[in-house]
């Protein structure tokens, strides 16, 4: 008596079924069709991953957001109400670079260390394993997502219209923001392999990474004038994660030039580009990170060959 | 037929550092010490298994049979070659299968079926079946933190054999759990080689090769040393097994000595059952030695009917040839064809110093009524 197998069918002859191989080196095109065809491996680590994190605790996901709140808060009150910066609607201009940064920064933070942490899994079972930084990056993108949502509930609460024209921008700019985040993310987990201190390297180099971002600080208005006198402001650019944050900003900030609450003159808080230049930027971005996200699959590829034997 | 695997020209080696740097500051601190070594654990293994097939993978520890299984799962890719799979596959390696601690078994069972490629959908039809067979029923919401180890494994095979692979691949995995449970792994493997479904098995034990495979591959040091029938490829990697204690015990490195022949003084291994029988076993030496005598006798479907030795009687062998009898009083045994293995080994048993698998094969003729392969005689009447 045969059992069905899963596919409810009776026992198959195998002369068509799909032929793998298992060689030295995966080609990309192959890494990305693995990719593709383990989408559902993929949903089942990122929703294991967010069950895990806020297993055994009631208020569950509330939790992932009390930190980015109380960075939010915290940041507000250091430099809105104790530095006086002057920005008008300070919170806005926080939040939404905010939700870009957490992203980013989440998710490098946790996929750094993933492979090493699921040794285990990695030497017993075949599957691409990259799946295991992308899970951590899909589940950063859940948490911006949630982020998002609170972001707009703001916005209507305060009667803040968004950007309306620039509003197109925004997935050119997420989609950017996921490929640069997700090479990053594969890259550190391989290279944590072979170099275990990458972890708290990375720690710091996200914390200078966040001050090179304008996230806390509107790039026009401090450091703007300074590098263009000395014709660097190109280097400042360099970061990929500003022009999305400045396009985030464009989009829920708004204003290019706001009266100072303080002083009462004008201050340039964002780049005064019109929306072809943004869409320009963004697009060009958007070219260099499928790039980079595909190097990264490269150099993944390279170095997972010796994984089993370093861990 | 067609082959589900083929494995052309693989070889793997490890790079092995001998004085590991892990950081980035130690590598900075000690640029250029360290010294690697190349090590080769499988070199140029070719071979196939056509569907339906059962193959087992015998050797030593580091003969690089695991390394082999691992890279026909994936899990580490060769060096060079290549490895060809057709259809689906599940593999069962050492203990368990890298669970989520944290998730319950419910929750890793479909993270897992994800893992080896199966849609939710898939795994909701056989969830019943996976969670009957790991009799887990009322740990199911547990977290698997919580399992005892033989659980865990159980959890494990009931995934990996209900997803109903085309291959299934099994690491020694075998060797745990209860003999209940294991007696449940064996039928599930019997089923499935019924079904048709091919199976790679690793082990170092040669009584579970004789009992499941249809055919073993013997792999020493990395060198695929045999490929062929089952009882062939035992002979071989027992003698790779005694080649191999030669070189690691200095007592016995100048021992030699070979089974030359097995005979009745009849010349018939015809016998009735109930029958007396009497062998003469011929072993040739080259020097003097002195050990114990091990008889094993199976039955032609590979199940082991007996293993016995000279139970303290030592075996003097002295240079050149040796004459060794066995008597065999009554033998019980029923109907049948019978391969008798005959050896001699060290007087701790852990050193084989000739052996000789199906040294002779005994025919039983039994007119009885009872079946099975050993006449019990029982008397059976109503009270």
């Amino acid at each position: 008596m045969g059992e069905p197998s899963p596919s409810g069918v009776e026992r198959r002859h195998l002369d068509d079924a799909p032929v793998r191989v298992v060689s030295a080196r995966v080609g990309l095109v192959t890494r990305l069709r693995n990719l593709l065809e383990r989408r559902e491996l993929l949903s089942g680590l990122i929703s294991s991953d967010i069950r895990i994190k806020y297993k055994g605790s009631v208020l569950g996901l509330f939790w992932s957001m009390l930190s980015p709140a109380l960075t939010l808060a915290t940041y507000y009150l250091v430099f809105s109400i104790f530095l006086k910066n002057g920005i008008p609607n300070f919170v806005i201009y926080l939040f939404s670079g905010l939700v870009v940064w957490n992203l980013f920064q989440t998710a490098v933070n946790s996929a750094t260390g993933v492979i090493v942490d699921r040794a285990g899994l990695v030497k017993k079972v075949s599957f691409p394993r990259e799946i295991l930084a992308l899970a951590n990056v899909g589940a950063s993108v859940i948490y911006f997502a949630i982020q998002l949502v609170v972001l707009i509930g703001f916005l209507l609460l305060v009667g803040h219209q968004p950007a309306w024209g620039f509003l197109w921008l925004l997935p050119i700019a997420f989609a950017a923001l996921y490929l640069f985040t997700a090479a990053v993310a594969i890259v550190m987990s391989a290279v944590t392999v072979y170099l275990r201190d990458m972890r708290h390297l990375m720690e710091v180099v996200l914390q200078l990474w966040f001050w090179l971002s304008p996230v806390v600080y509107s790039y026009e208005n401090s450091l703007a004038p300074a590098l263009q006198h000395h014709g660097l402001s190109a280097l400042y650019f360099l970061n990929p994660v500003t022009p999305i944050i400045l396009t985030f900003q464009r989009v829920f900030y708004v204003a290019t030039t706001v009266r100072s609450t303080t002083t009462g003159a004008p201050l340039h808080i964002l780049p005064q580009w019109s929306l072809t230049r943004f869409f320009e930027l963004d697009l060009g971005l958007l070219a260099v990170t499928v790039a980079v996200f595909l190097l990264a699959l490269i150099l993944f590829g390279r170095l997972e060959g010796n994984f089993e034997s370093e861990l | 037929m067609v082959d589900v695997v083929d494995v052309s020209a693989v070889s793997k080696q490890f790079r092995i550092h001998h004085e590991r740097h892990q950081s980035l500051k130690e590598r900075l601190l000690h640029p250029r010490s360290g010294t690697v070594e190349v090590f080769h654990a499988l070199a140029d293994i070719n071979f196939r298994v056509a569907e339906g097939e059962t193959v087992g993978i015998l050797g030593h520890n580091g003969s690089g049979k695991s390394t082999l299984l691992k890279c026909i799962c994936g899990v580490l890719q060769p060096t060079s070659g290549r490895i060809h799979l057709r259809g689906s596959l599940a593999a069962l390696l050492e203990l368990g299968a890298g669970f989520q601690p944290e998730l319950s078994g419910r929750d890793n069972i479909y993270l897992y079926g994800a893992m080896l490629g199966f849609s939710r959908r898939m795994v909701d039809a056989i969830f019943d079946d996976i969670v009957a067979f790991s009799e887990l029923d009322n740990f199911i919401d547990t977290q698997v933190k919580f399992y005892s180890s033989g659980m865990y494994v159980r959890l494990a095979f009931a995934v990996a054999v209900n997803v109903n692979p085309d291959i299934l691949v099994v690491d020694e995995v075998l060797a745990v759990g209860d003999e209940r449970f294991q007696a449940k792994c064996i039928d599930r493997i019997r089923r499935f080689q019924t079904e048709g479904r091919s199976i790679l098995l690793v082990t170092h034990q040669a009584d579970t090769v004789r009992a499941i495979c249809d055919r073993a591959i013997v792999l020493d040091r990395g060198l695929m040393v045999a490929d062929g029938p089952v009882a062939e490829s035992l002979r071989i990697f027992r003698e790779h097994l005694m080649g191999d204690a030669a070189r690691h015990d200095e007592r016995v490195t100048d021992v030699r000595a070979t089974i030359e022949s097995v005979s009745t003084p009849s010349g018939s291994f015809e016998v009735r059952s109930g029958a007396a029988m009497h062998f003469d076993v011929a072993v040739s030496a080259e020097t003097a030695f002195s050990g114990n005598f091990v008889m094993e006798v199976f039955t032609r479907a590979g199940q082991l009917v007996s293993r016995s030795d000279a139970q303290g009687a030592p075996i003097n062998l002295v240079p050149g040839v040796n004459h060794v009898s066995v008597d065999l009083k009554e033998i019980p045994l029923l109907d049948g064809v019978y391969d008798i293995n005959v050896g001699v080994v060290d007087h701790l048993g852990s050193t084989v110093i000739a052996w000789r698998e199906r040294a002779a094969s005994m025919q039983v003729l039994y007119d009885g009524r009872e079946g099975g392969v050993v006449e019990l005689g029982p008397v059976i009447r109503q009270l």
